[in-house]
């Protein structure tokens, strides 16, 4: 079986969790054998841009030693063998289009998002 | 693949922030009358679902004590989808991620749901006839 995970709803709750909650589960469900590729649309499209420092979060004399490196999570999916894929329109949206992005990542049209599907057994709109 | 259908569904919502999961549950009903095999992975707020110290309220505003508010519990839910579900011969296995569990201390769930991994998921998707992801929005 083959998945398709979408993700577009970016940024939940990542500086509580380390991480992207959907891309940590695809390394978690990669690891257990699972045969999945990444679509990121919406805000998510950000998660490919390099140079991202989330970290410096501190309340108090509470600091935030480990914050969430969301670019090395998705560069380590593709280092592990999963395809990534990311909207060229909705990077292009948010002024992304000419941003460094990180290796191995592919780009793809709206227009190329059904023939992605249709590869795939099952899609999984996180 | 079991001669039942097999459904498998992924939900993400905690309990009374949003609709999602009660949609979720309308489906699982028509499943559980059917007999189809029911499972449910909860991930992050999910995991509260089936919480099992929620206890239900009077309010006030409604002018209703607490026997008469009858407040939904999910936890109620997830336990009469179970039944439903094994009295026409099929069953609900709920498996709640188990690090999600721990960062939001709700280990206390009603009996029947078990603790598990991301494994599970994809397991139990691969086992089902279709999955159905709600994701937090």
């Amino acid at each position: 079986m083959k998945v398709l995970q979408v993700i577009d709803c970016a940024y939940r709750a990542t500086l509580e969790e380390q991480d992207d909650t959907i891309i940590w589960i695809t390394h978690a469900m990669k690891g257990a054998g699972a045969h999945l590729t990444v679509l990121l649309g919406g805000n998510a499209t950000n998660y490919v841009i390099r140079g991202q420092d989330a970290s410096g979060l501190s309340f108090g004399d509470w600091r935030q030693t480990e914050p969430p490196r969301i670019e090395n999570d998705v560069a380590g999916l593709v280092e592990k063998g999963v395809k990534v894929y990311v909207l060229e329109e909705d990077l292009a949206e948010r002024g992304l289009g000419n941003e460094p992005r990180i290796d191995g990542v592919a780009l793809i049209t709206r227009g190329g998002v059904p023939s992605l599907m249709d590869a795939h057994d099952q899609v999984w709109h996180w | 693949m079991a001669d039942n259908k097999t459904l498998t569904f992924a939900l993400m919502d905690a309990p009374y922030e949003s609709a999602r999961s009660t949609t979720a549950f309308r489906m699982m009903d028509i499943a559980a009358r059917r007999g189809y095999d029911i499972n449910v992975f909860a991930y992050e707020g999910a995991v509260c679902v089936p919480f099992s110290k929620q206890a239900p309220h009077p309010n006030a505003v409604h002018g209703r004590e607490v026997e008469e508010e009858n407040h939904p519990l999910p936890k109620d839910w997830v336990a009469a989808l179970m039944r439903e579900a094994e009295k026409n011969g099929g069953k609900l296995d709920w498996v709640n991620c188990g690090l999600c569990v721990d960062e939001r201390g709700v280990a206390e769930a009603i009996e029947g749901v078990r603790r598990g991994t991301p494994g599970d998921l994809w397991q139990m998707a691969g086992d089902s006839d279709n999955t159905l992801v709600i994701g937090t929005r």
